[in-house]
């Protein structure tokens, strides 16, 4: 093929002899099938790989949840023994924060940031690929302690020294710092190549006051990601290094300070609660206008706030510490900061309503969950900045008002923004809209039992029931409240049923054809990923788009007439891309699965025999260098060096000239 | 805006445009995207060297019941490790020349001050090696006391970079021994350059924090 023969190759010798450029082993080349999918760099698959994964860790954490309630039902509960209460307790809280809310933004933001800022694909498809088997492996790991010995029991913050070996002798805790620890690699490989595709991989005229706001809280994501992770990864080294090769860095007879470990882990914490929920903040700015038909309320002010929440959520950590012997003048700093850092997010909540104020509103799912949002998350943060008032807090540490506190703003928030984004781009992603009805009877059931199950926990903390406690007796008057909590969790469980219900019969109904094929546009909405059709081709745009506003696509389709009053000029679907152009891929690589499989083996060796470590890292060094020797994209299937942000191939004289005049400078050392 | 009247008649919002005739968009910053992955992966980096130093400095001098043996602070040779910090700093200068070289196309001077790199990168390897072998002898192991494991944490991961580093700069070597590597790809010599000398810097600290301030 004229295309691999004039292209200077990267391993083609000085002397002019050319070596297979494929690396060392042939490469996977399934276009359909299950390989397609494990050895994929396409970030449209990862992305929804992401979320199926997310989901599956979803279910499995809101078991563990239901198993508390169900303990917790009536006083003197004798459905677990406390032993196991600790572990699911643990369980939940680490499952529900690292392997379903961060995996679930990860799939929005691999999906959808390439196609709001107008990409063929993410910066390094490859390493797209890593971080989403690393996160499985981890995810995997982390809940093989169930089936070794016990899961961990330390609490989802694992308060060192209380998680050394003397208080938890057992291997659910080294599960715990390992499977975190392979987690944070999968994240911090996730946001590197997010920053770097959003800061460098725009589509012409978007500069960075136009990009949408999903994609610009999905990049200060990212960067709390970057700075946070390698705090816990340092605090989870420690803990590690005294479990297994007894440091002393939590030994407390040796002079060891317990604070240490509180603040590393709040350091990283508290930021990782604007990395939970900044997400769901870009998905319901993109939703409230598209559904208000209004432009976004200060866009700017918006990209602003969510800037300085990302940069305030640095300093006040200290809040979650205020009854562990600060001082006055270190709560009385944190207490500031702390109220201080509402202020920005009220703008967000005001800049909302702002947006649906006399906009002309359409209920629609993803318009609901996202009402939902503003509202819940807005009890939730009420409830965060009594928590800033020190003497407050003092009263309510450890009762089930922080429990309260915490799911409102979670769940309420970042789960109900997570749910507007997947009613909202499902006939992006897959063709189909899912069904309205059975969609409504699940949003009313998770609004009812998310308020039913967490709404009396405000009550029960300031009667002062306390958390993590895995009985309570019938003379502490817990029990109606305990009653009706834990039949609103079961409410939830219901409204999630219906919600795989709604998956499986719209999805079944779309391969029979009475669920209706989506068009590209079928919201009428002000972004770039809805001027593609549905779902998304392969190669995402056929022709790079040149932007010149923010909510350009809303521009195409409606402009102000000679009295300046604004007028459909052009149908979305009509002007969409047609998806008839092939432009290059990036091809697949068995790489990132091998490599992320060394990580659970490493980490394996290191609670059981080291020589399993040993292999690891033999497997892990290999597949590095298999990796680097292997160019991003394979020459012999006829493609281009990378198709991460160029055109597409015209059918022309001089189609093979293009490709020939693209220089080596992007070699792969991805 | 765009013009109205143009854009009302097309029937294709996003079509051909100018950009599609150069084969690939020039990057937004002008930077290449393997750049800016090393400048946010050190970025990444001083937030871990930062949570490990801050960790010695607090527990460097703190004592318990059963704490026992010398603090790392008191065994401190410090004329042999100011000279092992003089060898790695030495290395950044050739580092510099072994970019320079390669940008030059003088390809067998970029190969030898790789190499020099390299080996000015195991001197300071071998000369911590040393010193942790004499600490060891004296009593101070990893598990001995607070500041002990806190020392040896710290210098260890500045260790593992190091070495890390060497590998790559030995892969390098090979790479650019074959002729697989050209000065079209100058900028990968670059980017290990860039955490070479990151990692040189975070030396730079370690040293004036833990070995000179008392």
């Amino acid at each position: 093929m004229a295309i691999t023969e004039e292209r200077p190759e990267i391993l083609e010798l000085e002397s002019g002899d050319t070596t297979s450029s494929t690396g060392v082993f042939a490469r996977p080349t399934n276009a359909t099938g299950w390989r397609a999918w494990l050895f994929t760099v396409d970030h449209k698959k990862i992305g929804i790989m992401y979320g199926v994964v997310a989901m599956f860790w979803f279910l499995w954490g809101g078991i563990e949840a239901l198993l508390i309630r169900a303990q917790l039902f009536t006083p003197n509960g004798t459905v677990l023994t406390a032993d196991q209460y600790n572990q699911l307790f643990t369980m939940h809280g680490t499952t529900m924060v690292f392997l379903v809310i961060m995996p679930l933004a990860a799939a929005f933001a691999n999906y959808m940031v390439p196609l709001q800022i107008g990409a063929r694909d993410v910066a390094f498809p490859r390493m797209n690929a890593l971080g989403l088997w690393i996160f499985v492996f981890g995810g995997i790991f982390l809940n093989l302690s169930w089936f070794l010995g016990g899961g961990p029991d330390g609490g989802w913050f694992a308060y060192a020294p209380n998680t050394g070996v003397t208080f938890s002798p057992g291997a659910g805790m080294d599960f715990y710092a390992l499977g975190l620890q392979i987690a944070g690699i999968a994240s911090l490989v996730g946001a590197i190549n997010l920053i770097v595709t959003i800061i460098n991989m725009r589509a012409p005229g978007m500069t960075m006051l136009r990009m949408p706001v999903f994609t610009w809280m999905i990049l200060v994501v990212q960067f709390l990601l970057l700075f946070a992770l390698p705090v816990i990864t340092v605090a989870l080294i420690l803990l590690s290094f005294d479990r297994t090769f007894d440091a002393n860095f939590f030994n407390v007879s040796m002079g060891a300070d317990p604070l240490l470990w509180q603040h590393l882990f709040w350091i990283f914490g508290h930021p990782e609660v604007y990395i939970l929920i900044l997400p769901s903040f870009g998905i319901v700015s993109e939703t409230l206008p598209v559904f208000s038909r209004k432009p976004l309320f200060g866009y700017s002010v918006i990209v602003i706030s969510g800037a300085a929440i990302g940069f305030m959520g640095w300093g006040v950590w200290a809040h979650h510490m205020f009854v562990s012997g600060l001082g006055p003048v270190g709560v009385a700093a944190f207490s500031a900061t702390t109220m201080f850092i509402a202020v920005p997010t009220g703008v967000k909540i005001l800049n909302w309503i702002a947006t649906m104020w006399g906009g002309n509103l359409r209920f629609t799912l993803p318009m609901m969950f996202s009402v939902s949002l503003v509202s819940m998350f807005t009890i939730g943060g009420l409830s965060g900045v009594m928590h800033a008032v020190a003497p407050a807090d003092t009263q309510q540490t450890d009762t089930y008002f922080i429990v309260a506190h915490f799911h409102y703003v979670l769940f309420g928030g970042a789960l109900m923004g997570l749910f507007a984004g997947m009613y909202y781009w499902w006939p992006k992603a897959f063709g189909y809209r899912l069904n309205d009805k059975l969609g409504k009877w699940h949003f009313w059931a998770v609004l009812l039992g998310f308020n039913m199950a967490f709404g009396p926990m405000h009550i029960l903390g300031l009667q002062g029931m306390a958390r993590r406690h895995s009985r309570y007796g019938p003379e502490d008057g817990f029990d109606f409240w305990n009653a009706v909590v834990t039949i609103g969790a079961f409410v939830i469980l219901i409204g999630m049923i219906i919600f795989a219900v709604n998956i499986v019969r719209s999805w079944l109904g779309y391969k029979e054809g009475t669920v209706p094929q989506e068009p590209a546009d079928p919201w009428d909405g002000r972004t770039l990923e809805w001027a593609i059709p549905s779902p998304t081709p392969e190669h995402n745009f056929d022709y790079v788009p040149v932007v010149t506003d923010v909510d350009d696509f809303w521009h195409k389709k409606y402009q102000p007439d000679a009295n300046g009053k604004l007028r459909k000029v052009a149908d979305g679907n009509a002007i969409a891309q047609k998806g008839d152009q092939h432009p290059h891929l990036p091809s697949p690589s068995y790489w990132p699965i091998v490599l992320a499989a060394a990580l659970p083996l490493i980490a394996l060796g290191l609670i059981y025999n080291l020589w399993l470590t040993g292999i690891g890292l033999v497997l892990l060094l290999g597949s590095m260098f298999g990796w680097s020797l292997e160019p991003a994209t394979d020459p012999d299937a006829g493609h281009g060096d990378h198709g991460d942000d160029h055109g597409p191939e015209e059918d022309g004289p001089d189609g093979n000239d293009k490709v020939e005049a693209e220089t080596a400078e992007e070699a792969p050392v991805d | 805006m765009t013009d109205v009247a143009e854009s009302s008649t097309s029937q294709l919002a996003y079509g051909p445009t100018d950009w599609d005739d150069h084969h690939h968009l020039p990057t937004n910053t002008g930077l290449t995207n393997e750049k800016i992955t090393m400048w946010a992966f050190l970025g990444s980096d001083c937030l871990l060297f930062g949570s490990l130093v801050s960790t010695y400095l607090l527990l460097r001098n703190r004592v318990g019941p059963s704490t026992r043996g010398p603090t790392a602070a008191d065994l401190f040779d410090i004329p042999f490790t100011s000279v092992s910090s003089f060898v790695l700093l030495m290395s950044s200068l050739t580092m510099v020349l072994a970019v320079t070289s390669i940008q030059r196309a003088e390809m067998e001077r970029c190969k030898l001050w790789l190499l020099t790199t390299a080996a000015l990168g195991s001197i300071f390897i071998a000369g911590q090696v040393y010193e942790f072998t004499g600490f060891y002898r004296e009593g101070l192991g990893f598990t001995t006391n607070i500041s002990s494991s806190a020392f040896f944490t710290l210098t260890g991961f500045h260790g593992v970079h190091v070495s890390l580093g060497i590998v790559m700069l030995v892969t390098m070597w090979v790479l650019v021994s074959g002729g697989y590597l050209g000065p079209d790809r100058a900028e990968t010599i670059e980017i290990i350059g860039l955490y070479w000398h990151f990692v040189d810097i975070v030396w730079i600290v370690i040293f004036a924090v833990v070995y000179l301030i008392p």
